[in-house]
């Protein structure tokens, strides 16, 4: 088990898809329990993960590793190479819950072409599972490409009004960032070839070598840039960052609920997870560059304040939400960028907290979109007088959202501000409007949906959550709580990997030496750097 | 030591209390919750008197020490890997412990908040018997109790500040209780987003401190700020104090953040009491006093503080002038006496300061109450103009009221007198120069506060009646209500006497009790300890100033003349009477009726609400901007890209089709055939044709040789 249990988590969704395949396209109760029935059993084999992993948190490099560098097409050297870090393991955490929660949302709100529905959520899944664990740039770029594919067609298929748009839009927009990608990797492959005499898309192998690029006299800054740069286009898209946004708010608004749930929870973290895989450690001196920095850093603050400004005037819920992402998603990047242990922690753990705060809310949307078939705010008015569970429920996921302290917003945002403080106080400053900001549009949203008399007749008689919809709040609940309440064992889980990022990035920066050289025995805290201030802990003594 | 170990159940049991009418609160009769809720909040009670006596003994032993109980880390890691930058390149610690802290400052506040709590809780179960979301009620009431303790005991800036956004959020969900009213819920977003920009300051403090200092620590920052490594006036600290302060504007609805207080009186009166006016808005109170080492190391920002608080309580004051909304005038009232808090805090009284937040915690809460049970008795009514000749009716209420009234207008003897006394006399006497100018301030004020207390007296107690309508269903609440009431006034009475002034042959138990918080000599911590660089919190000699004498009695001079022209302008008044001001001057009037008309300017200027002709300003405006760019400039070049994409495949469609395979590989084509067709012709492949080419020929062939 231990040492396939990646691979098992990865395909058991595809394994899904395949059974789902033979199942009679008629007998739709059989197709939605297969499709549910695996999709649990995705969350429910990684679980184990959890004490696996927490047990070796401390120890350097990648964990559960399986295959070998060029075992899969060895001609080209391509190999089926699998294995997690920190930040890796909470990335498919996040993946097999929320892929769990939005193929159980979809019971009601699916009834057309049901079968393939469910077929191309699960190999979406698998897709997605895939990015997170490859280690292999080749088999890394096929789950990333791979994934696109049912993504488009849930889109395509089963969306809005304006869904071939939408979908289209969404398709080409991310395949053109990658298509850049590719030749950068291309680049690195080959220039590896020539450091080492060894053709090899492993990513560890190109850790060591893509490095040096920018000080190779015969490439130097600008090739480093420029290959800096067409990773950063593919991941920008993802994410989305400003200004390459636009393809995101279209697609929510148009995909059903699960796919924007999905779309939000995890695709959007391909991005900055592609951020913190690749492109810091692949280019860490470009990374560094002031200016290149600079940009990055002011294209986030951009995107946080911006996002939210948007925000706040629109009359479509979804596309409200969808603006939110983008705002949030700046805080991501802000943390990359402050590039120092504070900021990246808080990074990837906001990360895992848009996917189950933002997941929720198209959750949450979904399912007055489900009653009403309408998403216009104008249209609703009153809502808790009918459906009290579910405002009560929004207002928790919508404070989960804005960053109340003791839910999970609050840590991954408070994190994150600290670490870019710390690297300069205007970028820290500009970031916090943001956390007015967001107040002002969900509580606005709010007011306006679920305060108030119903003044809209058709409202009157919308009936409350159903156990299963309250079930897939259930877990993102008790999440956002426990994220907000206890979020040491996050990050701790989350300090190995980001000390040894901001080591490739900053070589010598203070206080992150310890975990990362560290080949002491598992589970043991360094205790190189304790700064603790003169006093001891003065433990009520009597 | 059972209380001090477990001083974190404190926080715990309402929080506990909160999460039963969460989970099942819909379910539960009234007496249940009434058992739970305010059962929770008599325990806490309980708990805070065990705790505050253990530690005065405790106190025996460590004089002058904080008791600090961590439970476990909450933020961030305890593993020493976790590591951020200090300002000075050094590493330190990325952690924030859930622990608890109590020393004589949080002490207070525990009492008051959970004391007054409970008197407020056991008043709700009688005002709030009729409403329905009872539960919801008294489930936000104990969530904030929780915040609220938090926020009191948290033993760093991050745990604080999580009791800081939980009172706000509560305070937010009170406001907004009967939200089917849109003024309501306007309120409570209101509420919750000016608090907001206060927090973001808050935030940029906290971040400042931390990075400055390395800790979050209140133990830790203030150890450092004594120890003399810090020069006075230091510029980031003078910083962190003035962005700290912001967040205290915000909480504490000081200028120019005030402007939620008064809107808030929209949630229903038990919540005014507690939440906005004796609890929570003393938050930035607590929060200045608690990083006093912090403060007195930024003149600058002492001054900011003295200066903010004097304006915002004559300003306040003004407009409670002339409110009608007896909860509205009664709102002003607890913004301008915030503004006094700070007062005394930016010169340096910090004891003075908090000795007025406790003091007033009782009258002010005990005014709101009261004010509810008048509201209650009238069914609702809270318009002072439609009320009159209540005291015979609800005597109890009347009584109570009069006596709290009598405090606030700092009458000998009872608790405001002593408070906001030492606070007149400190402005005076402590810093000079100028700082007279904020005494002059603060004394108009306080002639003030009499008269619009007494005018809320003589229009609801002692005027002829205005309102026959109303009149009819008076009644006076039940005991569940009175009851709080009757010991909230023995408080507003009795309070005072803790502060007994040196100068009265008293002892001021008070000050002498938050010595070691305050004091710079007995710093908690550290042993070596820099004795005095600066005496902005430190105690003159005991000997009595003749000028103090002098003030005291200009101050109760202050108090009767503003009762005096109370009573002269109201004691008659009856149905259609005029405001003394709007007959001197109706501008003047119209301005402070207005509120200075701060409400709209700000809704010009940063919310966008209104418009300023055709152009729309602040946020929304902002919001429209961005969403034009947005679908305009920014998808548009992603559509034109589209677009463009599209327009070359259709020329190269065309192009293709026309030129390179029509004029390149069809027009030879055509041109050979074209070409071809002359001997095309000769190789038709009719025989008739080819037999008549032949005849034709033949006869010409014949014809030919013929003719020869």
């Amino acid at each position: 088990m231990h040492s396939h249990i990646l691979s098992i988590i990865l395909f058991i969704p595809l394994a899904g898809a395949l059974l789902l395949l033979f199942v009679p396209k008629d007998n739709k109760d059989a197709i939605r329990w297969i499709a549910n029935i695996f999709a649990l059993a995705g969350f429910l084999v990684s679980l184990p993960l959890v004490p696996w992993f927490w047990q070796q948190r401390f120890e350097p490099g990648f964990k559960f590793m399986e295959g070998g560098p060029n075992s899969w097409i060895p001609s080209i050297g391509a190999g089926y190479v699998l294995g997690i870090d920190g930040i890796s393991f909470l990335l498919i955490m996040l993946t097999t819950l929320l892929g769990w929660v939005s193929i159980l949302s979809s019971w009601t709100a699916i009834e057309n072409r049901l079968k393939e529905y469910y077929v191309w959520f699960l190999v979406l899944q698998t897709g997605m599972l895939g990015v997170f664990m490859a280690l292999d740039f080749f088999l890394f770029f096929v789950f990333w490409e791979a994934m696109l594919v049912p993504m488009y067609l849930l889109i395509g298929i089963w969306g809005g009004p304006r869904k071939l748009y939408a979908a289209i839009k969404f398709f080409l927009y991310t395949l053109f960032g990658s298509v850049l990608m590719l030749l950068a990797v291309l680049f690195l492959y080959f220039y590896n070839y020539h450091q080492t005499g060894e053709y090899t898309f492993s990513i560890q192998a190109l850790y060591k070598t893509a490095p040096n690029i920018f000080h190779d006299p015969a490439y130097g800054v600008t090739y480093a840039i420029l290959l800096f740069l067409a990773f950063f286009l593919a991941f920008a898209i993802k994410v989305p960052m400003f200004p390459f946004h636009t393809w995101l708010p279209d697609a929510h608004v148009e995909a059903p609920t699960a796919g924007s749930v999905i779309l939000a929870g995890v695709l959007l973290k391909m991005g900055t997870y592609g951020f913190v895989r690749f492109s810091l450690p692949f280019f860490p001196d470009v990374a560094m560059h002031p200016k290149v920095r600079g940009w990055m850093i002011t294209l986030s603050i951009i995107g946080i304040v911006y996002g939210a400004l948007v925000s706040l005037m629109q009359k479509d819920m979804k596309k409200l939400v969808a603006y939110s992402s983008v705002s949030h998603l700046g805080f991501c990047t802000l943390g990359i960028f402050a590039l120092n242990p504070a900021g990246l922690s808080g990074s990837v753990l906001q990360q895992i907290n848009h996917g189950i705060s933002t997941g929720a809310l198209f959750l949450i949307v979904g399912i007055l979109y489900e009653r009403r078939h309408t998403r216009e705010i104008a249209e609703y008015g009153g809502i808790s007088n009918v459906m009290p569970v579910y405002a009560t429920i929004t207002m928790i996921m919508f404070l989960s959202s804005m960053g109340l302290p003791l839910l999970n917003g609050f840590v991954g945002e408070f994190t994150i501000l600290q670490g870019t403080f710390i690297e300069n106080w205007r970028w820290a400053a500009w970031a916090v409007t943001g956390v007015i900001l967001a107040a002002a549009y969900l509580l606005w949203l709010y007011q306006r949906v679920f305060f108030g008399t119903i003044t809209n007749p058709k409202n009157e008689k919308l009936h409350d959550l159903t156990p299963r919809e309250i079930l897939t709040f259930v877990p993102l609940i008790i999440m956002a709580f426990w994220i907000g309440l206890y979020p040491k064992p996050f990050f701790q889980i989350l300090e190995q990997p980001v000390n040894q990022i901001v080591q490739t990035v900053r070589p010598g920066y203070p206080g992150t030496a310890g975990i990362v050289n560290a080949s002491t025995s598992k589970g043991a805290p360094s205790t190189q750097v304790t700064v603790r201030l003169a006093t001891e802990k003065p433990e009520g003594k009597q | 030591m059972f209380f001090l170990d477990h001083i974190w159940l404190i926080p715990l049991l309402p929080a506990f209390g909160a999460a039963i009418m969460f989970f099942f609160g819909r379910k539960l009769s009234k007496q249940a919750v009434d058992a739970v809720c305010v059962g929770v909040v008599v325990l806490a009670f309980l708990f805070g008197c065990g705790a505050v006596s253990q530690y005065t003994r405790w106190s025996h032993d460590y004089p002058g020490r904080p008791f600090e109980k961590i439970l476990y880390t909450w933020l961030g890691s305890d593993t020493g890997h976790l590591n951020f930058l200090k300002h000075d390149g050094t590493p330190a610690q990325f952690q924030a412990d859930d622990g608890f802290l109590l020393d004589p400052l949080s002490s207070i506040w525990l009492l008051f908040v959970t004391g007054v709590g409970m008197l407020i809780h056991i008043y709700s179960t009688g005002y709030m018997a009729h409403e329905g979301g009872y539960y919801r009620f008294f489930g936000y009431l104990n969530l904030f109790m929780f915040s609220m303790l938090m926020l009191v005991l948290g033993n760093n800036y991050v745990l604080m500040f999580v009791g800081w956004e939980g009172v706000g959020l509560c305070s937010y969900l009170l406001i907004g209780f009967y939200f089917h009213r849109k003024s309501a819920s306007d309120a409570a977003n209101k509420a919750f987003i000016v608090n907001r920009i206060g927090d973001a300051g808050f935030l940029l403090g906290m971040f400042t401190i931390v990075w400055y200092f390395g800790s979050f620590r209140f133990t830790d920052i203030t150890a450092l700020a004594r120890s003399g490594q810090f020069s006075i006036g230091d510029p980031i600290i003078t910083a962190a104090t003035l962005l700290l302060f912001v967040g205290a504007c915000g909480k504490s609805a000081q200028l120019p953040l005030y402007v939620w207080l008064p809107d808030a009186m929209e949630g229903p009166t038990p919540v005014s009491a507690l939440i906005h006016a004796a609890t929570m808005v003393t938050a930035g109170v607590y929060m200045v006093a608690r990083s006093n080492a912090l403060f007195v190391l930024a003149p600058a920002s002492m001054k900011t503080v003295a200066i903010v608080g004097a304006l915002t309580a004559i300003f306040a004051a003004s407009i409670g002038l002339v409110q009608n909304d007896i909860k509205r005038v009664l709102a002003y009232s607890t913004v301008s006496q915030l503004g006094y808090m700070f007062l005394a805090l930016g010169i340096g009284a910090f004891a003075a300061g908090v000795f007025h937040v406790f003091t007033h915690a009782f009258f002010k809460a005990l005014l709101f109450l009261g004010a509810g049970s008048v509201i209650h008795a009238l069914g609702g009514e809270q318009d002072m103009r439609k009320m009159g000749a209540l005291a015979h009716k609800i005597p109890r209420t009347y009584r109570t009221m009069f006596i709290a009234t009598l405090a606030i207008a700092g009458i000998p003897g009872f608790a405001g007198f002593f408070s906001k006394d030492e606070i007149l006399w400190q402005a005076w006497h402590s810093e000079g120069g100028a700082y007279r100018l904020l005494w002059g301030i603060a004394y108009v004020t306080a002639l003030m506060t009499a008269f619009y207390m007494f005018r809320l007296i003589y229009l609801t107690f002692w005027s002829p009646a205005r309102s026959q309508e109303v009149e009819h269903h008076v009644h006076e609440s039940p005991n569940s209500m009175t009851v709080p009431l009757l010991i909230l006034a023995f408080f507003s009475i009795f309070s005072g006497l803790l502060g007994w002034p040196h100068s009265l042959k008293g002892s001021n138990r008070f000050e002498k009790f938050l010595e070691p918080v305050f004091s710079r000599e007995a710093a908690p911590v550290l042993a070596e300890e820099r004795p005095g660089q600066l005496a902005a919190g430190a105690k003159e000699a005991e000997h009595a100033d003749p000028w103090e004498y002098i003030l005291m009695f200009l101050s109760i001079g202050a108090a009767v003349v503003g009762w005096g022209l109370a009573r002269s302008s109201y004691q008659n008044a009856s149905e259609g009477y005029v405001e003394p001001i709007a007959s001197k001057s109706p501008r003047a009037y119209d301005l402070l009726y207005n509120k200075y008309y701060v409400d709209e300017g700000y809704d010009y200027a940063f919310t966008g609400r209104r418009k300023l002709g055709d152009v729309r300003l602040g946020a929304m405006g902002l919001g429209e901007a961005s969403s034009w760019f947005d679908s305009r400039v920014i998808d548009g070049t992603v559509n034109g890209a589209g677009w463009i994409t599209r327009l070359t495949a259709t020329l190269s469609t065309w192009w293709d089709k026309w030129i390179i395979d029509g004029l390149g590989v069809n027009g030879p084509a055509v041109a050979a055939r074209l070409l071809s067709y002359p001997t095309r012709m000769l190789q038709w492949g009719l025989v008739q044709w080819y037999a008549l080419v032949m005849v034709v020929g033949l006869v010409g062939f014949v014809a030919y040789y013929a003719w020869r």
